[in-house]
């Protein structure tokens, strides 16, 4: 027994002597509630309904010795009669099919206003359907101002709602309102994670730094037409987000599985490429096909990321989408702010000789450490 | 001392009430004596057979009226008399037949407007109200309630006006007290209080319910005049004719607790400590006791306050507000309590709990209401006059 048991076992003890020293009066007032609990995941469904002995001697009478309390006994001799009036006060339909319920354990429980029945309760009905449709109708005839307190577990997620005599069914859509929340959590985590993912932007940036300039003789001169310099980054930015897509999606998916170290210290070594590329020009107007090639890697850091943040097993493509949307979100706003800006600067000497040339060696210095961390193992202080 | 004391106080409260408490684990008892619940109303106790008796008349025969409406009158008083709500849903369940009608008979529009003022919902309440002083005019019943809920909202002119009619409706003490404990609140407390003993003196055949409203009155009234020889004189006639009353119970525990004398709170609540506010009076006073039983109670309320707030009740914000306030020590939260009752009712214990709290919070801005309020109202109350701290001239 741990000590939190035994602690728990005896104070309940230490009580029951109050009880019988003080004897005092009977618990609190409070308007009838029941607490309902359901979790409902691909195995079934399972929940735990609490229910106010005093609720049930009003509708049923347990009291059957007339002395004006309730022992475990007088309730054992009830559990038959209880279950069934309960079960008949509550039913529960998934995807449109009737979801039958049994009691499969009684128990007791004490709330703040006296005992409680315990039904724990089973019934085969796994999530293949998402419309989960509760019809409660417990004592409503009884006590008008009953209310039937249900917290719903799925997916992850905890939904609570209220059953009274003027809603007395409810339903829950599985990929309603909580798919969208779900939706908007992975679309915060892809524009949170672009933004922290240091790596991914600087690769993205140094593709972008001569997008505003045209290679004449061997040298950068600034671009004549914006429309030219706009059709560059557009192909850039869509080369990489359909290459780490595709990576990411496959990943996700299981299909296909790398090991993080590696894929980390190719995304370090993209980086180092593609500010190289700026000082020794190899793709000059195909720099889409260098994006695209690395984006690949790329999608495989996302998908690592994505796997620590724990995939929902039900809205697993719904993540997927979510994520992605995120990261193209937080790469537009760069892009947005970048391009403006490198357009104006773009003939003078600060950005052809400071933010490209020298921009570029301290991309190349910064990703190298980087390669030299990753594919070691190390951790460099400088 | 209290807020060093406060974290052992919970800790001991949490691990001795975990069984108890709203999240404890189900468990299986060990034997088949073992008393789970005590039931409210033993099935020998005769206003139990009375009900009993009652609802099995109902039952076989739903279409009567008269035995629906005394049945939920039955339950109604229990549920004034022992402040326990689910005697109110009973009642309303009487009625189930009639309740949703727009416009019911008139004995099922008087009890649902009461049933609604008990559940702080006093507009619905004021509707039926109006409908049946619309019915008749010479409804005394229905413009003492009308006026008692006007002076709730703070609605000092209407509910004069309401008593005035009265006087003409309803007996000479009824009225008294209707007007006098307007008047008691609108600037005239010694001389209203003074009329109303007088009267009450005059009157030695009152029946004995209405006595005990008029006494509770005359108490609260001295209470509120630092009058407290009068004040303990009539809580106790008051309660001799009904010890159970809980209204009377809170009051009386509100005015020892004021006295400084906790100790007489825990033996006048030991066996009553059913409703949320005379619990929390009880733990008021167990604190005020350094009884280590305080931490238990305090989490007991913090259980029943959270239970609450799960089904969406707000019927007991003045308790809440009090609880937050006196027994947690979270002051900004109390202030919003208090702020949020006094949005709902506007009677002297909402003035006193909100001065208290923006004092607590140092929030001018309600501090500088309650001060607009007292001006207006020309309320008085020693407590609230010890607490204000004077304005600088």
């Amino acid at each position: 027994m741990s000590n939190f048991a035994l602690l728990r076992r005896l104070t309940h003890g230490l009580l029951l002597l109050c009880l019988v020293l003080a004897a005092p009066a009977a618990s609190a007032h409070k308007p009838s509630d029941s607490y309902l609990t359901l979790q409902w995941s691909e195995a079934g469904l399972d929940g735990q309904w609490d229910i106010a002995l005093r609720d049930l001697d009003y509708a049923l009478g347990l009291d059957d010795n007339q002395d004006g309390v309730i022992t475990w006994g007088e309730l054992r001799a009830h559990h038959a009669d209880i279950a069934a009036y309960a079960l008949a006060r509550l039913a529960v339909s998934a995807g449109g099919r009737d979801c039958p319920l049994r009691v499969v354990e009684h128990l007791v429980d004490d709330h703040s206003d006296g005992a409680y029945a315990v039904l724990r309760l089973a019934a085969a009905c796994g999530s293949t359907s998402d419309v989960l449709r509760v019809n409660y109708r417990l004592f409503f005839d009884l006590d008008p101002q009953h209310r039937g307190l249900l917290r719903l577990e799925s997916g992850g997620q905890t939904r609570t709602a209220i059953f009274s005599n003027t809603l007395p069914v409810q339903q829950f859509i599985a990929s309603e309102t909580g798919g969208m929340r779900q939706f908007l959590d992975y679309t915060a985590h892809g524009v949170w994670h672009i933004w922290l993912g240091f790596d991914h932007l600087l690769f993205l940036l140094s593709l972008l730094l001569p997008a505003v300039l045209i290679r004449v003789d061997r040298a950068w001169v600034g671009a004549e037409r914006f429309g030219d310099a706009f059709r560059d980054v557009v192909k850039v930015v869509t080369a990489f987000t359909l290459a780490h897509s595709i990576t990411l999606s496959l990943a996700a998916l299981d299909v296909v599985q790398l090991p993080s170290r590696w894929v980390e210290s190719a995304i370090a070594a993209s980086v180092i490429l593609a500010a190289l590329n700026n000082l020794f020009v190899v793709a000059g107007g195909s720099r889409w096909l260098f994006a695209f090639a690395f984006g690949l890697i790329h999608g495989f850091g996302f998908a690592s990321v994505l796997a620590d943040l724990g995939l929902p097993h039900d809205a697993l493509l719904l993540a997927l989408v979510a994520f992605n949307v995120g990261v193209e979100v937080g790469q537009l706003a760069v892009v947005a702010a970048f391009l403006p800006l490198a357009w104006l600067l773009r003939r003078q000497w600060i950005y052809r000789q400071g933010a490209l040339a020298g921009g570029s060696l301290l991309v190349i210095a910064l990703a190298s450490v980087w390669l030299v961390e990753r594919a070691f193992d190390l951790k460099l202080t400088l | 001392m209290n807020y060093l004391c406060l974290p052992w106080l919970v800790m001991a409260a949490t691990l001795s009430l975990l069984p108890t408490g709203a999240s404890a684990l189900p468990y299986l008892p060990k034997s088949d004596d073992q008393i789970l619940e005590r039931l409210p109303l033993a099935p020998s106790d005769p206003v139990a057979r009375e009900v009993r008796i009652l609802r099995q008349e109902l039952a076989s025969q739903p279409g009567r009226l008269d035995l629906a409406v005394q049945l939920a009158r039955r339950y109604t008083e229990l549920g004034r008399v022992r402040g326990d709500p689910r005697f109110t849903g009973y009642a309303q369940a009487a009625l189930a037949n009639w309740w949703e009608q727009p416009e019911p008979p008139s004995e099922v529009l008087l009890v649902r407007a009461t049933l609604r003022q008990r559940s702080h919902d006093f507009a619905a309440a004021l509707a039926d109200l109006d409908e049946l002083i619309r019915r008749n005019p010479r409804d005394g019943q229905a413009r003492l309630s009308r006026a008692t809920i006007l002076q709730v909202q703070g609605d000092y002119t209407a509910a004069a006006s309401e008593c005035a009619v009265l006087r003409r409706l309803a007996s000479e003490v009824v009225w008294a007290a209707c007007a006098y404990g307007l008047a008691g609140s609108n600037g005239q407390l010694r001389e209203s209080y003074a009329a109303l003993a007088a009267l009450l003196a005059r009157q030695p055949d009152a029946r004995p319910e209405v006595k005990a409203w008029v006494l509770s009155m005359l108490a609260e009234m001295a209470a509120r005049a630092g009058m407290n020889d009068a004040a303990e004189a009539h809580f106790r006639a008051a309660l001799a004719i009904d010890r159970e009353d809980h209204y009377l119970l809170t009051a009386y525990a509100d005015w020892l607790l004021d006295q400084q004398r906790p100790a007489e709170v825990v033996r006048l609540l030991e066996a009553q400590q059913r409703t949320d506010a005379l619990l929390l009076r009880h733990a008021l006073a167990l604190r005020a006791l350094d009884s280590p039983l305080a931490g238990g109670e305090i989490e007991q309320l913090r259980a029943r306050f959270a239970a609450s707030r799960l089904r969406g009740d707000r019927a007991h914000l003045r308790e809440e507000a009090r609880f937050t306030l006196d027994l947690l020590g979270d002051h900004p939260q109390a202030l919003a309590l208090a702020r949020e009752n006094w949005s709902v009712q506007k009677e002297v214990p909402d003035l006193r709990l909100l001065l208290q709290a923006s004092l607590a919070a140092g929030d001018a801005a309600s501090l500088a209401d309650v001060r607009r309020w007292l001006s207006r109202s020309r309320s008085e109350d020693v407590v609230i006059g010890r607490l204000l701290p004077k304005e600088l001239p």
